[in-house]
């Protein structure tokens, strides 16, 4: 299952954490990898660490180059500058520039483009990962980290992955919600919040995942949080959760703990575990 | 020298009030164009509820090959570096939704059967709210890459005025894609550990990128405060607070930017602005 939002903030990893708590024996992934947060709530250790290849880098051997500038005009990406150097944050690694090149001066080098990680938490196995500062393709990275949840999954003997995906429904999105069994949306009942939530719904209807809901922070709005809830009446999705706003989520994260474990009997824990239960009965 | 701003507001985490921070500064000063470079979930227009006058599509360039000239040699799919190109026994077949447009294939195919197809992965909107102007992407549901639709909106950059750029959340690529050509950067973070977190890795990425950049600190009063002593340590400006208050949440949760009905924010967002316009200008 992928925890996802759509809009960022509303919520996604302090209830991917409590699930954690709550499941036993899941596997658990951290599919945001260019602003992983989970681990400063799971405290990972780390036993393997893998370097992830991204795209490769284009390289000018300026001694043989001799400035005639076709790299640059056949660059889809604008990657190569007018000084024609190239620009290491546009450059994809697609290699046109090395085959249009007519003295050969252009090669596509290796890049680290981040690093994934198989850890082991209180609460069971962890896959992860960290994207370097900038870089791109991290759908790709995003799918290693899945593939290296399944590997734990097995090895474990877990039936269960929870995933927590990423804000936004394009490519480090996809990668983390394609193939799954359920995803569940949590929503904010803003306008951003509501607008965000149906085009998260939509993605997930495009690869046939089936949804549930969350509103989080529902009592700051309750005229919003209703419309969210009649519109999934209206389309037969369930809402498995309404929780309210609670400054206790803050303390929990700022203390390094789950919201389980901080305030096991605040009104938001409460809802975590009967969400979960939700969640489980149609599992 | 009175040269023209152009701010994007970047965060690294989700959910800290980008979107409200570009949209009130923008409501505050005069000349000024609003670009929403969130195309995977835009919010600007939510808030500010434009009068659209043009909407245009975005595409990119997928290869369409001729079964006639093909000879399956497979060349296409050697150099292809997405795995976007599979050359059968008896047909090519290409995966559009990896395919990243760089036109390599038709460039390396010998027998010329390859030309490049449009394909529309977005929309470009620009509108007007009073006299604001408002340009926006929104990348279709389903499609994976938002840079080129990021790319179509910041085609829409008129020169004569000052811009201000709401960017995605994150650190990658659609970031640097907005960021780029900046000459300053505003990180809106709120005093937690996840957004500190996610602060110090966006710093990284502005540090690499050379672009000058400050904090404005959201939601202030949650939280800790670590996000203070971070910035402290690294002698990074704090722009600017706003505290957490249910009313400003509220607002924000009608779609109503706040300064319009807390107008004494109107002076502190053109006082922000115009230190920034100060420091580009230096």
């Amino acid at each position: 299952m992928t925890v996802l939002s759509g809009k960022g903030g509303t919520g996604k990893t302090t209830i991917t954490a409590s699930f954690a708590d709550l499941a036993k024996n899941a596997v658990i992934a951290d599919c945001d990898v260019d602003a992983p947060d989970l681990h400063m709530l799971l405290h990972p250790q780390v036993l393997e660490t893998q370097e992830f290849k991204g795209p490769k880098l284009a390289v000018i051997d300026k001694a043989m180059c001799t400035e005639c500038g076709l790299c640059r005009e056949s660059c889809k990406f604008d990657a190569v500058d007018e000084g024609l150097q190239i620009d290491p944050f546009s450059c994809e690694g697609c290699g046109v520039c090395v085959v249009v090149c007519p003295v050969n001066a252009i090669t596509l080098t290796e890049r680290i483009s981040g690093h994934a990680y198989v850890s082991r938490t209180e609460y069971g196995s962890m896959a992860h990962a960290l994207l370097s500062p900038g870089e791109a393709n991290s759908g790709k990275l995003v799918t290693l980290v899945r593939q290296n949840a399944k590997t734990l999954a097995e090895r474990d003997n877990s039936d269960l992955i929870i995933i927590d995906g990423p804000p936004g429904v394009g490519c480090p999105l996809i990668a983390s919600v394609t193939g799954v069994d359920a995803g569940l949306i949590v929503t904010e009942p803003t306008k951003s919040g509501i607008h965000d939530f149906e085009r998260a719904l939509r993605l997930l209807r495009h690869f046939n995942v089936p949804p549930f809901i969350c509103v989080n922070m529902y009592d700051i709005n309750e005229d919003n949080a209703g419309k969210i809830v009649s519109f999934c009446g209206e389309n037969n999705i369930e809402v498995v959760g309404m929780m309210p706003f609670n400054p206790v989520v803050t303390e929990a994260m700022v203390n390094g703990k789950t919201i389980l474990e901080y305030a096991p009997e605040s009104d938001v824990a409460k809802e975590i575990a009967s969400m979960w239960k939700k969640i489980l009965s149609v599992f | 020298m009175n040269k023209k701003a152009i701010i994007a507001v970047a965060s690294g985490k989700g959910g800290t009030g980008k979107t409200t921070v570009a949209v009130n500064m923008a409501l505050s000063i005069e000349n000024v164009q609003l670009l929403d470079c969130d195309v995977e979930e835009p919010n600007a227009h939510v808030l500010l509820q434009p009068k659209i006058y043009e909407t245009k599509p975005v595409y990119i360039l997928n290869p369409s090959v001729s079964e006639e000239l093909c000879d399956l040699c497979g060349k296409c799919a050697d150099f292809c570096k997405y795995n976007a190109i599979f050359v059968g026994p008896e047909k090519v077949l290409v995966f559009r939704e990896l395919c990243l447009g760089c036109c390599g294939c038709a460039i390396v195919c010998p027998k010329k059967a390859i030309s490049e197809e449009e394909r529309r992965i977005g929309t470009i909107k620009k509108g007007l709210a009073g006299g604001l102007e408002l340009v926006y992407g929104e990348l279709d549901v389903g499609e994976p890459m938002a840079v080129p639709v990021i790319r179509g909106v910041k085609k829409q950059i008129k020169s004569d005025k000052n811009m201000i750029l709401d960017s995605p959340p994150g650190t990658s690529c659609p970031v640097i894609e907005t960021v780029k050509g900046s000459n300053y950067c505003i990180l809106v973070t709120e005093p937690t550990p996840f957004g500190l977190h996610d602060l110090k890795i966006t710093v990284q990425v502005l540090e690499g990128m050379k672009i000058p950049f400050g904090v404005v600190i959201n939601r202030a009063g949650i939280g800790d405060k670590k996000v203070y002593e971070y910035c402290e340590k690294k002698s990074i400006p704090v722009l600017l607070e706003i505290p957490f208050q249910r009313r400003i949440a509220e607002f924000y949760s009608n779609g109503v930017p706040f300064i319009s009905e807390m107008p004494e924010w109107k002076e502190k967002f053109r006082l922000l602005f115009n230190a920034i316009k100060e420091r580009v200008s230096e």
